[in-house]
């Protein structure tokens, strides 16, 4: 059992990462890459999300949404995954709300230093792909949790191994038509290069 | 020697601002600077008093390729005449077999000078085409960009045809080279500015874009059609046997890409890079420790399914590319991480990467050169972690 979730973990981190293998949440990977300790804020609000709205969904999914979930209310043979999506949305919705509320209260600082990025995790595909992975797959509530920390675990990795990169290119003389996004996708790009070392391990 | 410098002064007004062709003049920086020391000195502080500049650092490195490209050649050239003499009534294919028995020379892998002849007949044009090819962006983009053209691709061209197989197709070997040059390391800014080893990232971007001419079975041995497995594969395939013995594999006569095979010849370049103190020698051993670690972890682990499970860490060691990653890739002093402590943990996983892949990863036989690219990635990072930590222990201590 510990055997089949640390394989789950390490497959969700480094085979399968959000960032550089699906290329998931392009945007705020690219976008709060700049510095380490940001990235490193953004790389811990993302796991914190993505443990909780994944393992919230998939009960969701269990006890309602899955066809003959809702057996346990009398209703046999009921079929709401149709509303899968909005359903997920909106637990991500709120929990990031909670999120920012709790960071503003206790954690100022970074709070500030994620600005808008914050309310942007809502829509951050990566979130809303670890909730539809997890249906996919269909995962139980300990896979859930396991996945959900993995996934963003390594999502955070990447975007703090990108802020490291980043910062050392401030030495670098890059041309001007590429400054700024433009070599941060190359960059992207040959990370999920070297991340292709994992691709194929079969867990 | 005057009557060069002299001509070299008299050329330089043309090149300068106000002369005849001012756009060649990185180009004619960089023969200037290749035939004779540079006379320039800093006119401000700080100033650096060591006669170990940028140019004899690289040329430090080419020397100490000087045996692994020597045995490059044998190997090349043994392995393909061994594979020939196994075919009755062989008919020469490629230019270079056609080429070599014009020379009057025939295939025996007993003799020294055939091997030598048959090898070079393989290795210098992929390394003429690396120069011409790779050379071509890094004078565009010294004349476009106005920076100067330095020895670091001296280096990252005697190292790139050493990383591929004799039999690669050259137009391959002219899209790596470019690849690497320019997007490994020019769009950065060029030398001491990339983030990735570009020698590397173009052995890499060969082996995803064209699997085929860069991996299996049929590359190894420069002779056309002829399936021969690398040791690791032979390993790693319960079907197979391990046809070489240690003592083939550490004095090189393997097959393999051209220059990683003989171990031998790559110790006497770590010999060199260590007394010189240009590659750092806590990277190479840590590599070796995270490898000596975890192929023991797995040797215990042991499985009944995977052979690699029980291959040694002295196995490890002589085959694929290790140790010609270790000497000459993972040190690389741009790429790998800065700070002393840095380096030990940056090579630990490196050592740790490669027998992971090699041990439980199918896809690829070979982990040498994903694992220093992916550590490559993460140096900053560990440097910055470092020097955090340093820093926190230091202003703790002046409390």
């Amino acid at each position: 059992m510990l055997e089949h979730y640390l394989s789950l973990f390490i497959k969700s981190i480094f085979i399968e990462n959000m960032a550089l293998a699906f290329f998931l949440g392009m945007c705020t990977f690219l976008a709060v890459s700049k510095k380490v300790d940001t990235s490193i804020g953004l790389g811990i609000a993302v796991i914190f999300v993505q443990v909780i709205t994944v393992p919230v969904n998939n009960l969701i999914y269990q006890n309602v949404l899955k066809e003959g979930a809702l057996a346990w209310a009398g209703l046999e043979g009921v079929d709401l995954t149709f509303l899968g999506l909005i359903t997920y949305i909106g637990v991500i919705a709120a929990i990031v709300q909670v999120l920012e509320m709790i960071l503003d209260k206790y954690v100022p600082s970074l709070y500030n230093s994620l600005g808008i990025f914050l309310p942007l995790i809502t829509v951050n595909c990566a979130i809303l792909a670890g909730s539809l992975f997890m249906v996919e797959r269909n995962y139980d509530f300990g896979e859930s949790i396991v996945y959900g920390f993995g996934s963003g675990f390594g999502w955070a990795l990447a975007i703090v191994a990108l802020a490291g990169v980043r910062e050392k290119m401030k030495y670098s003389n890059v041309p001007k038509g590429l400054r700024g996004l433009g070599i941060t996708f190359i960059t992207a790009g040959l990370m999920a290069m070297a991340f292709m070392l994992f691709s194929g391990i079969k867990l | 020697m005057k009557f060069l410098r002299n001509f070299l002064d008299k050329q330089s007004k043309n090149f300068e601002a106000g002369g005849k062709f001012p756009k060649l003049y990185p180009l004619f920086e960089a023969v200037d600077t290749l035939l004779y020391t540079t006379g320039k000195v800093t006119s401000k502080g700080p100033h650096v008093r060591d006669a170990l500049d940028l140019k004899r650092m690289m040329l430090t490195v080419i020397y100490a390729l000087i045996p692994a490209i020597i045995m490059a050649l044998y190997n090349t050239g043994y392995q393909s005449n061994l594979g020939i003499t196994g075919i009755s009534d062989y008919e020469p294919t490629g230019w270079q077999q056609q080429f070599f028995m014009m020379l009057g020379l025939t295939f025996d892998s007993t003799s020294i000078l055939s091997n030598m002849v048959l090898g070079a007949l393989y290795f210098f044009p992929v390394y003429l085409v690396t120069v011409v090819v790779g050379g071509f962006w890094e004078v565009l983009f010294a004349v476009i960009r106005k920076h100067e053209i330095n020895e670091g691709f001296f280096v990252t061209s005697m190292l790139f045809p050493l990383i591929l197989p004799p039999d690669i197709p050259y137009w391959q070997v002219a899209i790596g080279i470019s690849f690497g040059v320019v997007i490994g390391k020019e769009v950065f800014g060029g030398v001491g500015m990339n983030i990735l080893n570009p020698a590397l990232t173009g052995r890499v971007f060969l082996f995803f874009a064209y699997p085929a001419q860069i991996s299996g079975d049929k590359v190894w041995v420069a002779v056309d059609g002829m399936s021969q497995a690398t040791p690791l594969a032979q390993l790693a395939d319960s079907s197979m046997h391990l046809t070489y013995s240690w003592w083939d594999a550490f004095i090189g006569l393997i097959p393999g890409s051209m220059g990683e095979t003989s171990t031998l010849a790559i110790l006497i370049g770590a010999f060199i890079l260590i007394v010189t103190k240009i590659g750092s020698w806590r990277i190479m051993a840590s590599i070796l420790l995270g490898m000596t670690l975890m192929s023991l972890t797995f040797n215990l682990i042991g499985s009944s399914t995977n052979p690699m499970f029980a291959v040694t860490p002295i196995w490890h060691l002589v085959l694929g590319g290790f140790a010609f990653g270790t000497v000459f890739m993972a040190t690389d002093p741009v790429t790998a991480a800065l700070t002393e402590k840095g380096k030990f943990y940056y090579g630990l996983f490196i050592g740790i990467l490669v027998v992971l892949v090699r041990v439980v990863n199918p896809a690829f036989p070979e982990g040498m050169m994903l694992a220093i690219l992916f550590m490559n990635v993460f140096s900053p990072i560990i440097d910055r972690f470092v020097i955090k930590s340093n820093i926190k222990r230091r202003l703790a201590r002046n409390v």
